[in-house]
């Protein structure tokens, strides 16, 4: 048996790694990925508690939060790919003006 | 010490392993290969915690869909390897501090706060992973089939979305 507070303190551990490497990475993909880092982090400790209530809410809420982050993804790379079209960079500090 | 814990660690530690390795790898080819394991390490836990079918969802929409997509734009634009320019020499520390400091405040919280009661229960038998699977689809479909129907809008959304961002643009007058 593991205690369901182990599983709480891997998920705030993953989402503070996500949380790390939006703050020290300068590469826009390697943001994205911290933040589905972070996602699943949440989806993980929802499982968790899902398990320990014994109901399944929690994981058709992980259902949808996967949809979501599918649908995100998608939308994300092509404005990064769009980015780069007009920058030749993808690093964030060369972001900084909003008109291209 | 029983198999489950024995099971429980080793895994964790495999994950925060390859998270920090996603964080810490100068090659952006790495990264996303890394994540990979990562999404597989988690989708083991769900296994772990009784949840068969976000698991198999886990590692065909995360590890497969999504990091091929990422793969992809990473070879597409290049950016195995970006040129390092100059960062505020500050940020690292203070990101350092900050992080720590809300890990510290999540675990306490969530330990303090959210109270949860008892141990996860050992992992369903397959007969019963099954009634499981049955009984989510019937509380998916009806209970929650609203919310269903709006993500194969939200779904339709985005692929219109991203195809209307990278097509390319034609002058009218030319």
């Amino acid at each position: 048996m593991v205690p369901i507070n182990y599983y709480i303190i891997l998920s705030a551990i993953l989402f503070t790694l996500g949380v790390v490497g939006v703050l020290i990475r300068r590469n826009a993909l390697i943001i994205f990925m911290s933040v589905e880092l972070m996602l699943n982090a949440a989806n993980l400790a929802m499982v968790a508690f899902s398990s320990v209530i014994q109901s399944f809410s929690g994981q058709i809420f992980v259902f949808f939060v996967i949809a979501v982050a599918a649908a995100e993804v998608a939308v994300g790379l092509a404005l990064i790919v769009e980015i780069f079209k007009t920058k030749r960079s993808i690093d964030v500090d060369q972001m900084s003006s909003l008109k291209g | 010490m029983t198999l489950d814990l024995i099971l429980f660690l080793i895994l964790s530690l495999i994950a925060i392993a390859t998270a920090l390795g996603m964080l810490l790898s100068r090659n952006a080819i790495y990264s996303a290969l890394f994540l990979v394991l990562n999404f597989t390490t988690v989708a083991v836990f769900y296994l772990l915690l009784g949840a068969p079918f976000i698991a198999m969802a886990q590692i065909t929409v995360y590890a497969g869909a999504i990091m091929v997509l990422f793969l992809f734009v990473i070879m597409l634009l290049g950016a195995e390897s970006l040129p390092k320019a100059e960062v505020l020499p500050w940020q690292k520390p203070l990101a350092g501090i900050l992080s720590v400091a809300l890990a510290l405040e999540a675990t306490f919280l969530f330990i303090t706060r959210a109270r949860p009661a008892g141990n996860i229960v050992a992992p369903a038998e397959t007969a019963n992973m099954m009634d499981s699977l049955r009984e989510m689809s019937m509380m998916l479909f009806n209970q929650y089939l609203l919310p269903f129907e709006v993500t194969s809008v939200l779904l339709l959304v985005a692929m219109v979305g991203a195809i209307v961002l990278t097509r390319r643009e034609r002058r009218v007058h030319q």
